[in-house]
């Protein structure tokens, strides 16, 4: 079984690598790259830890093959450190107690981010049908909902400020 | 968790990948967005020598309209796309709604309406929903282009009509007209994960349509192509009608299991369908 070259931006830089093909793109990025922030849960698409991005669209990385993504641009939780979105969601993850041991959480996050950029009127009922491919064993959940509600509620408040001055005052900065 | 040691194609034409899948020494497997075949490929439930990936094909990426009959999907719309809004009309709209609910949004970015039809999981949305709509599927192989009624394309339970070396193309779906109302409820105990049972009906009367498909059995599902009598007046707005008795002889008739929860949560289904005609 040949090795395949394959060609990708990984976090906004070029790399070039010789992969078997049954790799899947979580152990590419975790065992070629270090990058161990995309963890695995389930490796059967079901608990989402590995959800990451590939051309800005989420996707699980345990059941995506890293040589079917050649071309593709992949941005791993380390490489959102400086994404706005990504910072207001940490912050809300802190406040609102969204993470214990921290496993699902980059997978938590990413999916939390495309919620708010895709969703941006999304209640907590639909955060939660949103949420429900990224299990998390510790929280219970209600503690990841309110972050995102918060850092939905916090754009919602910036959009609108002007028409109903003040309106974000209670729900903090994000 | 690993897969076994496979290897990999990527053609950029039909034809290609047609040669690649026909050949009788291997077990070669086409690849689209993977999102059933991962997880069965790395808990080695498929063992396949060669993975054809079909995805750089531009032909399976097409949305077309055909007369305003008939608009024709390619196999590589992703679900996604489709929920998007890819596909216009009260047609689109039932297969937005309908794609929304497949699984999670990270797996609809990959997953295909063409590998979930291929892949035949009884209990997908896409193989109640599409028979429901009365869809065809177009397959291409050696001997060039034919085209399949999907009752006849999806055989039984992980089981479809494709011979070796053909790829499904593209669906075809019939274009509902404006008046077209139609129902779809599935049944899942937890949000996203494969359904217990699906209910689908769709009623066009211009078309002459009032189609009832109960879907997530055992094997492939039961369309009944004349429901009118289990929609009561549910197809006028008279909600709550929905008949039964009638809809329970139809799926005995049609041998649905009779275990007695296995099909009452289908009645229900169905009944719940029907409700939101």
């Amino acid at each position: 079984m040949s090795a395949k070259s394959l060609e990708m931006k990984i976090n906004g830089a070029p790399v070039s690598a010789q992969v078997e093909p049954r790799q899947h793109l979580a152990d590419f990025l975790r065992e070629t790259r270090l990058l161990t922030g995309t963890h695995l849960g389930c490796e059967q698409g079901v608990c989402g830890a590995c959800t990451l991005l590939v051309d800005g669209k989420p996707v699980r990385s345990c059941i995506t093959f890293a040589v079917a993504c050649d071309g593709a641009e992949v941005q791993t939780i380390e490489g959102l450190d400086d994404d706005d979105i990504m910072k207001a969601l940490r912050a809300a993850f802190s406040a609102e107690h969204a993470l214990q041991c921290g496993y699902c959480t980059p997978g938590m996050l990413i999916t939390a981010r495309d919620i708010v950029l895709r969703l941006p009127d999304a209640d907590a009922p639909r955060i939660r049908v949103e949420l429900s491919g990224n299990l998390c064993r510790c929280t219970g959940y209600v503690g990841i909902v309110r972050a995102v509600e918060r850092v939905l509620a916090a754009r919602r408040g910036r959009e609108s400020d002007g028409a109903i001055r003040g309106s974000a005052a209670t729900v903090g900065e994000a | 968790m690993k897969p076994v040691a496979f290897d990999y194609e990527r053609p950029r034409t039909l034809n290609a990948a047609c040669a690649l899948l026909a050949s009788e020494d291997l077990l070669a497997k086409p690849l689209a967005g993977g999102q059933s075949l991962g997880p069965m490929l790395n808990m080695r439930l498929v063992q396949p020598d060669l993975l054809v990936d079909i995805t750089r094909i531009p032909e399976l990426w097409r949305v077309e309209e055909d007369k305003s009959v008939v608009v024709e999907i390619g196999a590589c719309i992703t679900h996604a796309a489709i929920e998007d809004g890819c596909v216009p009309g009260v047609t689109g709209g039932i297969l937005a709604s309908v794609a929304g609910g497949i699984a999670y949004r990270a797996v609809r970015n990959r997953g295909t309406i063409g590998g979930s039809l291929a892949h035949a999981d009884p209990a997908a949305d896409w193989v109640a929903c599409l028979a429901a709509l009365g869809a065809e599927v177009v397959l291409h192989g050696p001997a060039g282009q034919r085209t399949l009624p999907l009752g006849g394309f999806v055989v039984g339970a992980l089981e479809v009509a494709l011979e070796a070396g053909e790829v499904l193309e593209a669906v075809r779906v019939p274009i509902l007209s404006p008046n077209a109302r139609w129902g779809f409820y599935k049944f899942c105990r937890k949000t996203g994960e494969f359904a217990e049972a699906i209910g689908a009906v769709v009623h066009d009367p211009d078309r002459g349509v009032a189609r009832a498909v109960i879907g997530a059995t055992h094997s492939r599902p039961i369309v009944l192509e004349e429901a009118s009598v289990i929609f009561g007046t549910a197809a006028s707005g008279g909600r709550g009608s929905f008949d039964r008795n009638a809809a329970s002889e139809l799926m005995k008739a049609a041998g649905l299991d009779p275990d007695p929860y296995f099909f009452q949560v289908h009645l229900v289904a169905l009944e719940r369908a029907v409700d939101q005609l």
